[in-house]
């Protein structure tokens, strides 16, 4: 299904990632976010950017259990743990943050 | 279930023109989640799998070539280069990504996940694995 931001459309796959990783931009994250009823705060974007960041690096959606622990290392211990990111995003920190991202779904999700 | 086995995926091809080379990256990363001792070993024209400077600019293909660098937060840490494959291309070491991963146990310290090895050590260590995988 189209989302709809920033007065344009945008195309994405039937579980709701963005089809062309350059067509993103925040509005996309916010319009998302409001979809599944969260409200992003500075604490979001910086999982969001941390995340757009890594997938510059990587060329790849990071699995959980890697955005965990290299959250833990770049931002502390106590963010890097599961209980904080699920906290920001209940739908799961791999899928619901990569989506918001503009990211594919993480390789190694399973 | 708790038991691990040994795993290693063969690397033998070039890694534009098919899709084998992805397919294998993205099958030891999905594989990663199941915490079993996971190898790599890249053979044959497989070497140019992990060459640096790789630039797909004109095959209209991606380069996923910094992917490889990714593989040691996946607690992938051992890859093995043949000696003689890398030698047969006029090929050393040096022509390779620098591919690391941090050991959390010594404060992140890094250490190099490339191990180059002959034919024969090879060999000895396919032999030593619950199940190979060949791409």
């Amino acid at each position: 299904m189209p989302i709809e931001a920033n007065g344009k459309t945008f195309e994405t796959d039937e579980e709701g990632y963005l089809v062309n990783l350059s067509d993103w931009e925040p509005a996309i994250a916010e319009v998302m976010a409001a979809q599944d009823e969260l409200e992003l705060t500075d604490e979001h974007w910086e999982i969001i950017n941390f995340l757009r960041e890594y997938y510059d690096e990587y060329q790849i959606a990071p699995a959980v259990r890697v955005l965990t622990k290299a959250v833990g290392k770049k931002l502390g211990k106590d963010k890097g743990n599961s209980k904080y990111l699920y906290s920001l995003f209940p739908y799961g920190p791999g899928k619901q943050a990569c989506r918001f991202a503009g990211l594919p779904k993480p390789t190694g999700c399973i | 279930m708790s038991e691990t086995k040994k795993f290693m995926y063969l690397n033998r091809r070039p890694p534009y023109g098919t899709i084998y080379a992805w397919e294998s990256l993205e099958v030891v990363l999905i594989g990663a989640a199941f915490e079993q001792d996971v190898s790599l070993a890249f053979l044959d024209d497989g070497v140019y799998q992990i060459m640096k400077g790789q630039d797909t600019g004109e095959v209209d293909m991606k380069n996923f070539s910094p992917t490889y660098s990714a593989l040691g937060d996946y607690e992938v840490t051992k890859l093995y280069v043949e000696k003689e494959s890398l030698e047969e291309r006029g090929l050393s070491i040096d022509d390779l990504m620098h591919l690391t991963w941090e050991d959390e146990d010594e404060d992140w310290a890094e250490k190099d996940s490339i191990q180059v090895v002959t034919r024969a050590e090879l060999a000895k260590l396919m032999d030593e694995q619950d199940v190979v995988f060949s791409f």
